[in-house]
């Protein structure tokens, strides 16, 4: 069974699925793929019936996945006026939200295999995942402070529960990257990969889980990991409340105008 | 102690290789971005080989600016 999209493709094989993200330049995450999410969270629960885990991964060179589309954020929100801009930005965020949640309360064990720039929503995307396997040369940030705003796809509150609140002050706070090696040491990333090699590790690590008894294996994931609804509720609040800011317009406009050799340097 | 002339020379090595550029073309105040022929991304590769390598973590932003090699390898030397 096998699933292609414009921005995504999937597929199940020996009771592991499979979610590839494949749009240049870094999976940058919009509308398109956004919906392209939707319909892949939307074939899970048949997905579940036959497998017993799911590895996200990147076909992309540059990375695992380079967050939100700020480029279409930003067009988006010059086009309408900021009331209609704000609507459409909390759309978004309730949609992200579902996606991320049904990723991260599913009932099979979950890897997000990491390569290059795993910022924003594509680190969001990654903590979703139940076990993080991190090619040695991933990296891993939340760079929007610098536009003015926070983490938008639910990565705070689950950095925070798997982490801890000092982790998420120390990324979130300086806008810097760390890279795999400091992310296995903190316990962010359960396996450091050589370079090319995260998703040989991760389907390893899904052959091992195969071997567990499915229903065993949900029910262990249910009760040691709790969704943070309350957080998630409260951060879509406050990501729109500073959207209506103007200092995010511009430093959107910053962003996507910058010749800035290292523009994802906060 | 390693030196930074040590340093730096471990840094010219070091990217000479993993971006498959002559040792010899790379010179301590050459422009990086133009002397390996990378963009911003491909500068975190380098950044995140260069902490592995010398086992120090170097925050972004003190890289913010920093274009050429003998720049880079005081701010690494720093960490030491």
């Amino acid at each position: 069974m096998k699933r292609t999209t414009k921005s995504i493709s999937w597929k199940l094989d020996k009771g592991v699925v499979e979610l590839a993200l494949h749009r240049e330049p870094c999976n940058e995450i919009g509308s398109v793929t956004l919906t392209e999410l939707e319909r892949f969270v939307a074939a899970l629960p048949e997905l579940e019936r036959e497998a017993h885990a799911l590895i996200i991964f990147s076909e992309m060179k540059a990375g695992f996945c380079a967050g939100a589309d700020l480029r279409e954020l930003f067009l988006r929100s010059e086009e309408l006026a900021p009331l209609e801009a704000s609507v459409q930005v909390r759309d978004f965020l309730e949609r992200i939200h579902a996606v991320m949640n049904a990723i991260d309360s599913c009932s099979l064990t979950t890897i997000a295999a990491v390569h290059g720039v795993t910022f924003g929503g594509g680190f969001e995307l990654a903590l979703a995942c139940d076990l993080i396997v991190a090619d040695k040369l991933a990296r891993f940030c939340f760079p929007e402070l610098r536009l003015g705003l926070i983490p938008g796809f639910g990565g705070v509150p689950r950095l925070r529960r798997d982490l801890g609140n000092s982790v998420v002050r120390d990324l979130l706070l300086t806008g810097r990257s760390i890279n795999a090696t400091k992310g296995g040491q903190i316990g962010l990333v359960s396996q450091v990969a050589g370079e090319g090699e995260a998703l040989r590790a991760a389907r390893s690590t899904a052959a091992q889980i195969g071997k567990f008894d499915r229903y065993t294996a949900a029910t262990a994931k249910r009760f040691i990991k709790p969704i943070p609804y309350d957080q998630l509720r409260a951060e879509v609040e406050i990501f729109c409340d500073l959207f209506a800011r103007p200092a995010v317009r511009a430093g959107l406009r910053k962003f996507v105008e910058s010749t800035d050799k290292q523009p994802y340097l906060p | 102690m390693r030196t930074q002339e040590h340093t730096l020379d471990e840094i010219l090595t070091l990217a000479a290789a993993h971006f498959k550029v002559s040792r010899e073309k790379l010179n301590p105040d050459d422009d990086f971005f133009k002397a390996l022929g990378i963009d911003s991304l491909q500068t975190l590769d380098l950044l995140t080989k260069l902490e592995n390598h010398f086992h120090v973590e170097l925050p972004d932003y003190e890289l913010q600016g920093v274009t050429d090699f003998r720049t880079l390898a005081q701010r690494i030397q720093s960490r030491l």
